[in-house]
């Protein structure tokens, strides 16, 4: 397949083109100094500071982190224990269930995941705020990361665990010093997977919030459904960069980490 | 002892925030609108015993359903979200299938970087992603600048709240879903096969056709699930790109949950949204589960 061919470098450059260019487009307009979006009118970076005096944005990005943290952590610790369950726990009555129950979130119309979470927070007259968004995103959110976290179980060498229980760890002890170490990555980009849907989440959001306890996609969707909005154009550069940044070190870091260890496997060998 | 934890902790969260809420919405979907809080009819009343829940059973009923099926309105959005989630895919397809192609013939070291290029967007807002377009769409917007300048167009082009706008929000959001699943079966493909092709007397074109095309199938199947399921349901992008006559059932059950405050109706809607669901999903289950055994 290796054929660096001009039909290959054409597609490659159109469609990463396709793909980048909405958001460069976005980000150069963020430092347009007219209120009209569509026109240039020279370099500014006022809408930064408007954005950065508007109470309410700030207030909601502050709602929003603090749901992303709980929820993502939650949902974690749930989402890691129900991969155990499915990969490990055998046969159990309701097992069908269960591995129902933690793939249908992931196909269900988020309309119908708020309005069902909604209709029961109603139901048990539950006061709709920072609570109810955090116990919605934690229940899709664990569906993703056992997902993530049980292909890493699946391919993970169970003698190391049998090892560990042979040699007088408790089972508590074992997981914690043994399995976790191992399945680590798996946990980690299960949270960050956790955290990014919710940071990213407005329908679900936008059924189970309060009116005191609005999150900064609900703030984004109410401006920009009137229009454009140069305070929107510098919040989402602001948003993309450190997006863009997170990525970036990510791979960076895993890259020279998976460099390093073919460098000491290839030690280890001679 | 410790295994009954490990199960029962996730187990009971699920149930009570997954399974329950949906039973609630299957009941609701079942009643009737009234005038009081919470705006519907009956509601269960423990206290009257047995009796009570026999009331309650008997006002049960299919009302709303047969509503859904007498007014147009629900009937036409859920086949134009159909409809629209299928030429997306097509669309999508046809966008994916090149990128894939050429990240899979790019040379090795290139790889990584391709893959997180392609993956990146998926990290950032999808809010903000499909806010991007209506810069570039609006009748003010950059294309209409660039066309009118350039001269191909006198008049600015419309397509801001219209369907067009949809397919291209789509195409754009859900890229990397269809890229992604082609790129992997067309990475793992034998090369040789492709030479061998070309040595019998194959032309690039025909091997192409004959060859790689078809070894690629899995990965087109999984990427056209991926697109097509979480596209019916679609809420912000008909919403933000489309206009007063883009129909599609997400938005229809928002706006009768918020705007009408009809929650029987806007049940009913969601109970038939999931039964027209159900059907690719267990396509996708089983050809997911039939590659499996085909690779194990």
């Amino acid at each position: 397949m290796r054929r660096v061919t001009w039909f290959n470098v054409t597609s490659l450059t159109l469609g990463f083109a396709f793909l980048y260019l909405p958001m460069v487009i976005l980000i150069i307009y963020s430092f347009n100094d007219s209120k009209l979006v569509t026109v240039w009118a020279g370099f500014s970076t006022r809408w930064y500071g408007e954005l950065l005096q508007n109470e309410a944005f700030l207030d909601a990005a502050w709602v929003t982190i603090k749901v992303a943290v709980i929820s993502s952590s939650i949902a974690t610790v749930l989402g890691t224990m129900a991969a155990l369950v499915l990969v490990r726990a055998g046969r159990f009555s309701g097992r069908t269930l269960f591995s129902g129950m933690i793939y249908a979130p992931l196909v269900m119309p988020e309309v119908i995941t708020g309005l069902s979470l909604l209709l029961l927070f109603i139901g048990l007259s539950v006061d709709r705020g920072i609570v109810t968004i955090v116990l919605a995103h934690t229940t899709f959110s664990m569906c993703y990361v056992s997902v993530v976290v049980s292909s890493r179980i699946v391919s993970f060498d169970q003698s190391l665990e049998e090892a560990a229980l042979d040699l007088g760890c408790s089972q508590l002890q074992a997981f914690f010093l043994v399995t976790l170490p191992i399945i680590a990555p798996a946990v980690v980009a299960g949270w960050l997977l956790a955290f990014t849907l919710s940071l990213d989440d407005l329908v679900i959001a936008s059924f189970t919030a309060g009116p005191s306890s609005t999150t900064l996609p609900i703030k984004i969707w109410s401006s920009i459904r009137l229009g454009l909005s140069p305070e929107i154009n510098a919040l989402s550069t602001i948003m993309i960069s450190v997006v863009a940044v997170g990525v970036i070190t990510a791979s960076l870091i895993s890259k020279r980490s998976s460099l390093k260890r073919q460098a000491d496997e290839r030690a280890a060998g001679t | 002892m410790r295994r009954i934890f490990l199960i029962a902790i996730p187990y009971l969260w699920l149930v009570a925030l997954f399974l329950v809420p949906f039973l609630i919405v299957l009941k609701i979907s079942l009643s009737d609108i009234a005038l009081a809080i919470p705006p519907y009819t009956p509601t269960l009343d423990f206290g009257a015993g047995w009796a009570g829940i026999r009331d309650f059973f008997s006002d049960l009923d299919f009302e709303n359903f047969k509503f859904l099926a007498t007014d147009d309105l629900y009937w036409k959005a859920y086949l134009s979200s159909l409809k629209i989630a299928f030429i997306a895919t097509v669309l999508t397809l046809i966008v994916a299938y090149p990128i894939a192609y050429g990240m899979a013939s790019a040379p090795d070291h290139w790889r990584p970087t391709l893959m997180m290029l392609v993956i990146l967007p998926f990290w950032t807002s999808f809010l903000i992603r499909v806010y991007s377009w209506v810069g570039i769409l609006s009748n003010e917007g950059y294309l209409n600048q660039l066309l009118l300048s350039v001269g191909l167009i006198s008049e600015p082009l419309t397509i801001l709240n219209t369907n067009i706008a949809v397919y291209i929000g789509i195409v754009y959001t859900y890229l990397p879903f269809m890229i992604l699943p082609i790129y992997a079966s067309l990475e793992r493909m034998d090369a040789s096969l492709l030479e061998a092709a070309e040595d019998l007397g194959c032309s690039r074109v025909t091997a192409f056709w004959l060859v790689t095309f078809p070894l690629s199938k899995n990965g087109i199947i999984a990427g056209c699930f991926l697109v097509f399921i979480p596209t019916i349901g679609e809420f912000v992008i008909p919403s933000l790109l489309g206009g007063s006559k883009t129909l599609m059932i997400g938005k229809v059950l928002w706006e009768e949950f918020f705007n009408n405050r009809d929650w029987p109706v806007a049940s009913a809607v969601a109970v038939i949204l999931l039964l027209i669901l159900i059907i690719p999903i267990v396509l996708f289950q089983r050809n997911q589960q039939k590659q499996r055994e085909a690779e194990g």
